[in-house]
C-alpha cells in the first residue's frame, strides 16, 4: 500500500494546475482516486475465506481437554447456532451474568465446555508471522454466517444498557501523552488521517458503515483482524497502555458501536488495505 | 429452603446495587464508573504505563464537555492554566531548523508501546494537517498550515504564538484535538522550535 500511495503521488505530481493551490487540490483528488481504484481491485477475491474455512473446522471439531466441539456453545440464538448470531452481539448471557461480545463468548465456551484454562483460551487472540490464531479463524467463520443479516443488538437487560452507557463515555475519555480519545479521530464527518478516511463513529450512519465491515482481511498485515484487534490497535495508536483482550472496556465500546449500527446489513469479513 | 431464601435475598441486594435504589445512575456516576472500568481494562506495556489513564485537570474537564463547547468560564480557566505553564525559550528565539521540523512533522513514531523508547519521537503533524505543498499525503483533522507564516506575517508576536500553540494547543483553544507537544513531553524544546521554523521561516517550503 505505501508503494501504491507513492505511485499515485508520483502520478499526481504530473497533474498540473494554474496555481499552486489548484495543483495541490488536483494532486489530492488523483491520489484519492487511485486509492479508491486499489480498494475496488481488492474486492475481487478475499483471502478471509481461508480463515473462514479453518474456523468452520475448528467450530465443528471436538477439541480441548474436554474433547467437545462448539455444538453446545450458545452464541445467543441457541446451542451451536451460528447463522445470524454475530448480528445480535454483544448481548447479556445469564449463564455468565455478563454482557459478552463474540470473542468473550468463545473464550467462555472454551473454558466452561471444552475445558481449557482461561490462560490457554486467551493466549493467542491475534495472529502474527508463523503464529495462527484460532480465535481469529473462529470469528471469521461465525461472522461470515451473519453476512447479509441486519444488525439487531438488543438493549433490554440492565447490564446491556449499562455497557452501552459506559462505552459511550469511554469513547470520549481523553488520556495519555497525546490527550487522545476515540472521539479525536472519530467524532467528525469527512475527516482523514493522512489519506485514510475516518468514519464518524458518533453518528448512526458512521457506526453502521464501519462496524458492518469488521472483521477484515488486512492486506498490509496478511491477517484476518477481528473487532477486538481493531480496538486494541486503536488504543495503541492513541498512546494508551494495552487494552486487555475481552476486558469490560472492550465489550462496552463494542456494545456502543454495534448497537449504533443496528438496522444496517452486516457485510464482513471484508478486505481492507 | 433456607438456602433458597438466601439466594433470593442476595438477588434482591444485587438488583438494588445495580439499580441504585431503583433510580438511574447520574451522568457523573456513569462517567466515574466508565473511568474505573477503563482503568481495570488495560495492562502496562513497554513505555505505556497505566498512569497514562490518569487524567490531569485539562483532560478531565475536556472529557466532561466532550462533543460540546465547554462553558466560557471553564474554557477560560483551561486556557489560562495551560498558557501559564508554557516554557518559553530562554533566549527569546522561537525558530529552529525548518528542515529538521519537516522530519519531525513526517515522523509518526513515538510514545506508542510498540515504539522503541530510545527511538525517534515525532510530531506526526501530517497525520492531521496539510503543511508543505510537496507532501500530498496529509490528514484533515486540523486546518491546513500551508503558507502559515506568509499569510500571517513573520512578526515576533506570530512566531511566539506558533511556538506556544505547538507547545500547548489548549492554551489558545480549550479542548483542542491537538496534543500538547511540549507540555506533555512528546517533543523537546528544540524540536518544538524546529517545527515552529517549518511554519514561520520565510525559507521553509510552507511559505513558498
Amino acid at each position: 500500500m505505501p508503494a501504491m500511495i507513492r505511485r499515485a503521488a508520483v502520478r499526481a505530481a504530473f497533474c498540473v494546475g494554474a496555481t499552486a493551490i489548484a495543483t495541490t487540490a488536483c494532486a489530492q483528488t488523483s491520489a484519492v482516486d487511485e486509492i479508491a481504484k486499489y480498494r475496488a481491485a481488492l474486492q475481487d477475491g478475499n483471502p478471509a475465506e481461508l480463515w473462514e474455512a479453518r474456523g468452520e473446522d475448528l467450530w465443528k471439531t471436538p477439541r480441548g481437554p474436554g474433547k467437545v466441539s462448539f455444538a453446545t456453545c450458545d452464541l445467543g440464538l441457541g446451542p451451536g447456532v451460528v447463522k445470524g448470531a454475530y448480528a445480535q452481539l454483544p448481548k447479556y448471557f445469564a449463564d455468565a451474568d455478563r454482557v459478552m461480545d463474540l470473542e468473550t463468548r468463545l473464550v467462555w465456551c472454551m473454558v466452561k465446555q471444552q475445558g481449557y484454562s482461561e490462560a490457554d483460551a486467551t493466549k493467542n487472540p491475534f495472529g502474527g508471522p508463523g503464529q495462527k490464531s484460532d480465535i481469529e479463524a473462529l470469528v471469521a467463520y461465525i461472522t461470515s454466517e451473519s453476512r447479509g443479516v441486519k444488525m439487531n443488538v438488543a438493549m433490554d437487560h440492565p447490564k446491556e444498557k449499562e455497557a452501552f452507557a459506559l462505552g459511550e463515555k469511554m469513547f470520549v475519555y481523553r488520556g495519555g501523552t497525546h490527550d487522545f480519545a476515540c472521539q479525536t479521530c472519530h467524532g467528525e464527518d469527512g475527516k482523514r488521517i493522512r489519506l485514510q478516511d475516518l468514519p464518524n463513529l458518533m453518528t448512526v450512519a458512521g457506526a453502521q458503515k464501519a462496524y458492518t465491515t469488521w472483521p477484515a482481511y488486512r492486506v498490509s498485515q496478511g491477517e484476518l483482524r477481528t473487532f477486538q484487534w481493531r480496538l486494541n490497535d486503536c488504543f495503541r495508536q492513541q498512546r494508551f497502555p494495552e487494552l486487555i483482550f475481552t476486558s469490560d472496556a472492550s465489550i462496552a465500546l463494542t456494545m456502543y458501536l454495534a448497537r449504533n449500527a443496528n438496522g444496517a446489513v452486516f457485510d464482513a469479513p471484508s478486505i481492507k488495505r | 429452603m433456607r438456602k433458597l431464601a438466601g439466594v433470593y435475598l442476595g438477588a434482591v441486594a444485587a438488583a438494588a446495587a445495580v439499580f441504585g435504589c431503583a433510580t438511574m445512575p447520574t451522568d457523573a456516576q456513569t462517567s466515574a464508573r466508565a473511568a474505573a472500568v477503563l482503568k481495570a481494562s488495560f495492562r502496562a506495556n513497554g513505555q505505556a504505563g497505566l498512569d497514562r489513564l490518569d487524567q490531569d485537570d485539562t483532560q478531565q474537564a475536556c472529557t466532561q464537555y466532550a462533543g460540546k463547547t465547554p462553558p466560557k468560564d471553564v474554557a477560560e480557566r483551561i486556557e489560562k492554566t495551560n498558557l501559564e505553564s508554557i516554557v518559553w525559550p530562554g533566549d527569546g528565539k522561537y525558530l529552529g531548523d525548518w528542515k529538521n521540523g519537516e522530519r519531525i512533522a513526517q515522523e509518526g513514531r513515538g510514545k506508542q508501546y510498540s515504539d522503541d523508547p530510545k527511538g525517534p519521537v515525532g510530531g506526526n503533524c501530517y497525520a492531521c494537517h496539510q503543511i508543505t505543498p510537496q507532501e500530498v499525503s496529509y490528514g484533515t483533522i486540523g486546518p491546513s498550515l500551508y503558507q502559515f507564516g506568509k499569510l500571517r506575517g513573520y512578526s515576533d508576536t506570530m512566531r511566539k504564538y506558533a511556538y506556544g500553540k505547538i507547545w500547548n494547543a489548549d492554551a489558545y483553544a480549550a479542548c483542542s484535538n491537538m496534543p500538547r507537544f511540549g507540555h506533555s513531553g512528546i517533543l523537546t524544546q528544540q524540536q518544538v522550535k524546529d517545527v515552529t521554523a517549518l511554519l514561520m521561516d520565510p525559507e521553509s517550503p510552507v511559505n513558498k
